[in-house]
C-alpha cells in the first residue's frame, strides 16, 4: 500500500490517518480471500455418454469425468508434469522403469481407500481387448505393472518409452473395489461414477443437465465453488441467449459472438472474455486408398488451391492461427520451416494436369479417363465452424474444376459406420493435441486397422522409423530434430491439408476470482476459482 | 352463372373470357396474381437481374448490414442476400409446382375414382384419406426423409404425396354431385363410356374447384419445404432456399436482422400472393356468388 | 349416460380399428423404403446407408423374414407397446423415450387450443356479425397475413423482441434451472406459465387464423337460416339471437374441424420445440431424423399418429355430446 505511515502530532491527525486507512482497506478488493460457496453453470452443445473415462471419447464426457477423477500426474500451468494422485517417482533402468509413490489417506467417493490396487486394476482393463477403449495404444507398450505395496505402483516398459509418464492421467485410475469382476460396459459407474476427484455427480438428467457438488474430502482441498452444473444446450444461438439472460455463467465463443456479440457494456461489465491458442488442429483427410487422392500431386494441387488466410479469415474471424502439420506453433516441438501451400490456383491447376487432370469435356469440371473428378467430404453434424471451412474449401476447389459436395453426420454414426469402416473419400476433422509430441497412434503404418486412429491408411517407412525412435530417445533436444523431421515429411506428403488451429474463446461470469490464464489455458485451476460473499449467486446445499 | 346446357363442353367456349373478367374485378384475385407473376419473374431472370453470383463467398464482408454495395446485407460468408433471395425463389417455386403438381395428379384420379364408381371404391379411397390424414405430415415427410436422404427431388415427391388429400375429398364431392347431373345421364343414355363421360362430362366441371386448391396448395408446399430446409433436413446449402436461409438467420439472430427478416418476408409475400389469387379465384368461380 | 349414447361410442371406437391397421401399414410400408445394397466401388466409399445400419435394421425389425412375418412382428410389438430400443448411444426403450416426452407436447398443444377456442370464436362471431365492417376487414387481412406467415420465421422474429430487446419472456426450456425445487406450488406454475406463452402463442397462430374464419363462415351461414329471421321477428333481443341460437348452431361444425386441426398443430409441434429447446416429440423427431435413430423415428411416428386418431375420436364424441341428433341415429350424409 502505497501510503506513508509517519505518525501525525495531532488528534485530528491520527483520526484522519484512520478514517484513510479504513477507507483503503473498503477500497481494496473485496474479499481478498477466497471464500467456499455458490456454483458455475456451465453450458455444453452435447451430453455427456459414458462418465468412466476410458470408455467414452467425447468431449463433454470426459470434461465431466475429469471433475470425478484423478490420475497420477497432471500438467501444472506451465505444462510441466506434476503429481496429482502421486506424490513423487523415479525413473529407473534406462527409462524402462517409473516406480510411484503414491499419496496416503485419499478416499474414493464411497469412503473406500485409494491404493496402487486400484491402478493396477485400472491399467489390466484398458489392455484387455475386451475393454472397448480408443486409449489403450500407450499401455501396451507396458512389460510388466506391479504394485508391491498399497502406496508403490511400478510399471515397466518393453523399450524406453518417452510419452510414458505423462499417460498416466486419469483414464487408468479406478475403483477396483466396485469394478473388479463385473462387466465394465455393463457398469453402473458409467452412469453414477464413484470418483476420487474435487466434485462428485449429484444428478444427470439426460439431455438436460449434470450436476456435480464439491467433494468435502477431496485430498488436495475442497473446492470453493460448492457446484458444477453443466446444461445441455444443443444450439449455440440459444446458449448464448442463455448466457445474456444469465442462466449461464461459462461457454465457449464462436468467433463471431466473440469479435461482434460481446462488445456492449452489460458484457464488459458482467463478464470476463479469455482467448488462447486452443490445444487443438483441423484438417482436410484424404482417404489414401482412394484413386483420386493416392497421387501425393493431388493433394499437393488441393492444398494449393484452398487459401488458408481466407479460412481463418472468414470462419475464424482471424481467431486463428494457419496449421501446417499436426501440432500447435507454440510447442516446443513445432518446427516453423517447413514447406507452405500459400493460395495458389494456377499451381494447383498445373499439378493436377501433371496428373492428369483436364477438362476435356468442357463441362467445367476436371476429368480422367472418362471420371470426373467429383467427391464428397464428410464433416460431423452440429459445428459451424467445420461446416463453413466445408464451403470455402467447395467454392475455391469448384473454382479450378474440382466438385466437392459436402456431407454431415451425426457424431456417433460418422465415427462408427464411416471413419471406422474406412468409407469415406474425404473428411473434415480435427484432432485435440495432447503435451507430448508422440503422434504414433496417428501416424504409424501399423495404425490403419479398423478402428484405429490411422484411417486415412498413411504409410510411410521413414516416418514409421521416426515416430518409433520419437518414443524411445528421452533427450528433448534429440527428440525435437526427430520430430523437426516427421513433420517436414508430411508437409511434403499432404496426407492431410492442415488447415488451421484455432482460439479457444471462454467467456465467464465477472463474478468468478481466480481464473489465471496461462500456457495450459484457463481450467488448470478450476477448484480455486472463487466467488466473493456479496456476489454469489447460487445456495447449494 | 351460364345454366349448364345439354353438354357441359358448349359452355367452355364462353367461360374463359367471362372468367378472366371476373378475375380482374376481383381485388383479391388481382393482388394476387400481381404478386404470383412478379415472382415468376423474378425466377425466371434470376441470371440477369441478380446482382452478384449467389454462392461467391467474400470473406471481407461477412454479415454485413444492407449498404450499397450488397442492398440485402451479406450472410456468414460473405455472399449477397438479394442474390441468394432472388435464386431462391426459384427453388421455392420449383417445390411448389411439383409438390402441387403431384398432389393434384394423385388426389384427382383418387377422388375421381372414389366419387365416380361409389360404393366399396369409395369407402376404400376414403379409409384410405382418413388414415393419411391421421398423420401430422411433417412426422410422415422427416421419417421418409430419413430414409431417403434429403434431396429437392425426393422432398418434392414427398410434400406432394402427403398433401393430396384435400383435393381428393373436393374431387370426390364434386364427382359424387355431378355425376347424377342431367348432362351425365344424357351422355350415358348416348352409350358414351365410363372414360368419356369422366373427362369430357364430369371433369371440366370439377376444374374449377381443383384449380383453386392446387393454387392455395403452392402456399402450403413452400411453406412446408422452406420449415423442412429451415430444421435442415430439405434443400442444403451452398444451395440457396429461403428457409435455409432463415436458419442462418435464426443462428446470428441478435447481430444479422436482415438473414432473418428478409427471407421470412419472401415466404410470406409469396404464399399471401398464391392464397390471395387461390381465394380470389374461388369467389370468381363460386356459383352461389353470382346473382 | 344412456344407452345409445354407449352403443354410438362403442360403434366409432369400433370403427377406428381399421384406421389405426391403416396407420401401422403405411408407417411400415415407410420403413421399407431404405435404399437397397450399394453398387458399384465407388459408391461402397460413400454410399447412403452403410451396410452396419441396414444390418441393425435388420436384426430389429427382422427385415429378411418375409413381409407378412414382419408385419406381424412390428403390429405385436406395437400393442405391447414395444417399439424397440433407440439406436443411439444410451440404448433406451423407444417408448420410455417417447413416454416422458409427450406430456410436454400433449400440455402445450391442448394450451395451444384452448388459447384458440378463446380467441377465435369471439373473434369469428363479431366478424360475422358486422360483416364488411372495418372490424371483418382488418381481421381478413391479418388472417391472410398469418395464414402465409411461416411459424418459424414468427418465432424468431418474437424471440428476438420479446425474448432480447425487452426480455420480458425466457426463450429456452420449461422452466428456470436454478432454484426452480426451492420454489413453492405457486411459483412454479408462474415460471412454467412464463416459459410456455412464446411456444403456445407460436403454435396457436395458424390456428387462430384458420380456426376465426370457419367460425366467421358457419356463424354467416346460420345467420342466414330461416329460423333466425324468425326469431328476430319474435321480437327477441339481437344478443339473444346471436349468442343463444345462432352461435350453438355455429358451434356444432367447428368441433369436427378442431378436430381435423389435431394433426397440423402436432406437426407445428416440431418446429417450435425445435426452436425453444422444449423437451417434447416434436423435438424428439427432429433430433431422431437427424441422428438417423430410425427406432425412435418410427415409434414416434406411430405414437403421434394414434393420439390423433384419439384426438379425433374425443371431437367426435364431443360432437356427440352437443348435437342430439347424432346420438339418436339421425346423420347427415359428409
Amino acid at each position: 500500500m502505497p501510503f506513508k505511515k509517519t505518525l501525525p502530532k495531532t488528534p485530528l491527525g491520527f483520526i484522519a490517518i484512520i478514517l484513510l486507512g479504513m477507507y483503503q482497506v473498503a477500497l481494496a478488493q473485496p474479499g481478498q480471500k477466497p471464500v467456499y460457496g455458490d456454483a458455475i453453470i456451465t453450458g455444453s452443445i452435447g451430453d455427456a455418454s459414458n462418465l468412466i473415462p476410458m470408455l467414452s471419447s467425447d468431449a463433454t464426457s470426459h470434461e465431466i469425468a475429469g471433475l470425478i477423477y484423478n490420475g497420477l500426474v497432471k500438467y501444472d500451468k506451465d505444462l510441466n508434469l506434476v503429481g496429482d494422485l502421486a506424490d513423487s517417482w523415479t525413473i529407473e533402468n534406462d527409462g524402462k522403469t517409473i516406480t510411484f509413490h503414491l499419496k496416503h489417506g485419499v478416499k474414493w467417493q464411497d469412503g473406500q481407500p485409494f491404493t496402487s490396487a486400484d491402478v493396477l486394476f485400472g491399467y489390466k482393463t484398458i489392455i484387455d481387448p475386451k475393454t472397448p477403449t480408443a486409449y489403450a495404444g500407450d499401455f501396451l507398450e507396458v512389460e510388466k505393472a506391479e504394485a508391491p505395496d498399497p502406496y508403490t505402483f511400478r510399471v515397466t516398459y518393453k523399450e524406453p518409452f518417452a510419452p510414458a509418464l505423462s499417460s498416466w492421467g486419469d483414464i487408468v485410475v479406478l475403483p477396483r473395489h466396485l469394478l473388479q469382476g463385473k462387466d465394465i460396459t455393463k457398469s453402473p459407474l458409467s452412469r453414477h461414477p464413484v470418483g476420487l476427484g474435487p466434485y462428485r455427480l449429484k444428478l444427470w438428467k439426460t439431455q438436460e443437465r449434470i450436476e456435480l457438488v464439491a467433494n468435502n474430502d477431496y485430498f488436495d482441498g475442497r473446492p470453493y465453488l460448492n457446484g458444477y452444473i453443466m446444461r445441455i444446450i444443443p444450439d449455440p444461438a440459444t446458449m448464448f441467449m442463455e448466457l445474456k439472460a444469465g442462466g449461464l455463467d461459462w461457454m465457449s465463443l464462436s468467433p463471431i459472438q466473440y469479435q461482434r456479440q460481446t462488445d456492449t457494456p452489460f458484457f464488459k461489465k458482467n463478464f470476463k472474455k479469455y482467448k488462447y491458442l486452443s490445444f487443438s488442429y483441423t484438417y482436410l483427410g484424404y482417404n489414401l486408398n482412394h484413386p483420386f487422392f493416392k497421387d501425393k500431386r493431388v493433394r499437393q494441387a488441393i492444398s494449393y488451391a484452398i487459401d488458408k488466410e481466407e479460412i481463418i479469415r472468414g470462419v475464424l474471424l482471424g481467431l486463428g492461427v494457419e496449421a501446417t502439420g499436426p501440432y500447435k506453433p507454440d510447442a516446443w516441438f513445432y518446427n516453423p520451416n517447413v514447406k507452405r501451400y500459400p493460395y495458389d490456383p494456377r499451381r494447383a491447376k498445373k499439378l493436377l494436369a501433371d496428373s492428369g487432370w483436364r477438362d476435356t469435356d468442357g463441362d467445367g469440371i476436371l476429368d480422367k479417363d472418362g471420371i470426373p473428378f467429383s467427391f464428397t467430404v464428410l464433416t460431423n453434424q452440429g459445428n459451424p465452424l467445420r461446416d463453413k471451412t466445408a464451403q470455402i474449401i467447395q467454392y475455391r476447389l469448384g473454382q479450378i474444376g474440382i466438385k466437392m459436395d459436402i456431407r454431415q453426420l451425426e457424431w456417433t454414426a460418422f465415427i462408427n459406420d464411416f471413419i471406422d469402416k474406412r468409407r469415406f473419400e474425404a473428411v473434415i476433422l480435427g484432432w485435440t493435441l495432447g503435451q507430448d509430441p508422440d503422434i504414433y497412434d496417428i501416424w504409424h503404418s501399423s495404425k490403419t486397422g479398423p478402428k484405429q486412429l490411422n484411417f486415412i491408411g498413411y504409410k510411410n517407412p521413414e516416418v514409421d522409423r521416426l515416430l518409433v525412435l520419437g518414443r524411445r530417445t528421452f533427450d528433448r533436444e534429440k527428440r525435437r530434430q526427430i520430430y523437426f523431421k516427421i513433420q517436414e515429411i508430411l508437409a511434403e506428403d499432404q496426407p492431410y491439408t492442415f488447415l488451421y488451429v484455432p482460439m479457444a474463446l471462454p467467456i465467464i461470469h465477472a463474478r468468478f476470482h481466480g481464473i489465471k490464464p496461462a500456457p495450459a489455458g484457463i481450467s488448470y485451476n478450476f477448484i480455486r476459482w472463487w466467488v466473493p460473499k456479496n456476489e454469489q449467486k447460487y445456495m447449494m446445499p | 352463372m351460364e345454366v349448364l346446357g345439354r353438354s357441359g363442353k358448349k359452355q367452355g367456349k364462353k367461360r374463359p373470357f367471362s372468367f378472366f373478367l371476373s378475375l380482374l374485378t376481383n381485388p383479391l384475385a388481382l393482388s394476387g396474381s400481381i404478386i404470383v407473376i412478379f415472382l415468376f419473374v423474378v425466377a425466371i431472370l434470376a441470371p440477369v437481374i441478380a446482382p452478384y453470383n449467389p454462392q461467391a463467398i467474400d470473406t471481407y464482408h461477412i454479415l454485413e448490414p444492407p449498404s450499397r454495395l450488397h442492398w440485402f446485407g451479406t450472410d456468414s460468408l460473405g455472399r449477397d442476400c438479394l442474390s441468394r433471395l432472388i435464386y431462391g425463389s426459384r427453388i421455392s417455386l420449383l417445390v411448389g409446382f411439383v409438390a402441387v403438381g403431384i398432389a393434384t395428379a394423385v388426389g384427382t384420379v383418387l377422388g375421381a375414382l372414389a366419387g365416380f364408381y361409389g360404393k366399396w371404391v369409395d369407402t376404400i379411397v376414403m379409409r384410405f384419406v382418413d388414415i393419411m390424414l391421421c398423420f401430422p405430415s411433417i412426422f410422415l415427410i422427416m421419417a421418409v426423409i430419413a430414409f431417403l436422404e434429403p434431396s429437392i427431388w425426393n422432398i418434392m415427391a414427398v410434400i406432394g404425396l402427403t398433401s393430396w388429400m384435400g383435393v381428393a375429398r373436393l374431387v370426390r364431392a364434386e364427382f359424387l354431385s355431378l355425376r347424377k347431373r342431367d348432362f351425365v345421364l344424357a351422355a350415358r343414355i348416348s352409350g358414351a363410356s365410363n372414360m368419356r363421360i369422366v373427362f369430357n362430362e364430369i371433369l371440366p366441371n370439377a376444374v374449377a374447384p381443383i384449380i383453386v386448391s392446387a393454387t392455395l396448395g403452392v402456399g402450403g408446399a413452400i411453406l412446408t419445404e422452406s420449415a423442412l430446409s429451415f430444421l435442415g433436413i430439405g434443400v442444403q446449402p451452398p444451395t440457396p432456399s429461403w428457409g435455409n436461409m432463415l436458419t442462418e438467420g435464426k443462428d446470428n439472430l441478435e447481430i444479422a436482422w436482415w438473414l432473418s427478416v428478409y427471407p421470412g418476408l419472401a415466404i410470406l409475400i409469396t404464399v399471401l400472393g398464391y392464397n390471395l389469387l387461390g381465394e380470389g379465384l374461388r369467389d370468381a368461380l363460386d356459383p352461389r356468388k353470382k346473382g | 349416460m344412456n344407452m345409445d349414447f354407449l352403443i354410438w361410442t362403442t360403434k366409432r371406437a369400433l370403427a377406428l380399428i381399421p384406421t389405426f391397421i391403416g396407420i401401422t401399414l403405411i408407417s411400415f410400408f415407410v420403413m421399407h423404403l431404405a435404399p437397397g445394397e450399394p453398387m458399384s466401388l465407388q459408391a461402397d466409399f460413400n454410399p447412403k446407408m452403410t451396410p452396419e445400419m441396414r444390418q441393425r435394421l435388420r436384426a430389429q425389425y427382422g427385415l429378411d423374414k418375409p413381409i407378412y412375418v414382419q408385419y406381424a412382428k412390428w403390429f405385436k410389438g406395437l400393442m405391447q407397446l414395444d417399439l424397440g430400443r433407440s439406436f443411439s448411444p444410451d440404448r433406451r426403450k423407444v417408448w420410455d423415450k417417447i413416454k416422458e416426452r409427450l406430456p410436454v407436447t400433449i400440455l402445450i398443444n391442448v394450451l395451444s387450443m384452448a388459447l384458440i377456442i378463446i380467441v377465435s370464436i369471439p373473434l369469428g362471431v363479431r366478424a360475422a356479425v358486422r360483416q364488411n365492417s372495418l372490424f371483418d376487414q382488418v381481421t381478413t387481412v391479418l388472417v391472410f397475413v398469418a395464414y402465409a406467415a411461416p411459424a418459424f420465421w414468427v418465432a424468431l422474429l418474437l424471440m428476438l423482441y420479446f425474448g432480447i430487446e425487452l426480455n420480458w419472456l425466457p426463450v429456452s426450456g420449461l422452466h428456470t434451472l436454478m432454484g426452480y425445487e426451492q420454489m413453492d406450488t405457486w411459483h412454479k406454475v408462474l415460471d412454467w406459465g412464463r416459459h410456455l406463452v412464446l411456444p403456445v402463442f407460436v403454435s396457436a397462430i395458424g390456428g387462430l387464423a384458420g380456426f376465426s374464419r370457419y367460425t366467421r363462415s358457419s356463424m354467416l351461414e346460420v345467420l342466414r337460416q330461416d329460423f333466425i329471421t324468425t326469431a328476430r321477428a319474435k321480437g327477441l333481443p339481437e344478443r339473444t339471437v346471436i349468442y343463444r341460437h345462432a352461435l350453438r348452431n355455429a358451434l356444432l361444425p367447428l368441433i369436427t374441424i378442431l378436430g381435423l386441426s389435431i394433426p397440423g398443430l402436432i406437426g407445428g409441434s416440431v418446429i417450435f420445440e425445435s426452436i425453444f429447446a422444449i423437451p417434447g416429440v416434436g423435438q424428439l423427431m427432429w433430433s431422431s431424423v437427424m441422428a438417423r435413430d430410425y427406432p425412435v423415428l418410427m415409434g414416434n411416428l406411430v405414437i403421434v399418429s394414434v393420439l390423433t386418431l384419439l384426438g379425433n375420436l374425443l371431437a367426435d364424441l364431443g360432437y356427440a355430446v352437443v348435437d342430439p341428433r347424432i346420438r339418436t341415429g339421425l346423420r347427415e350424409e359428409e
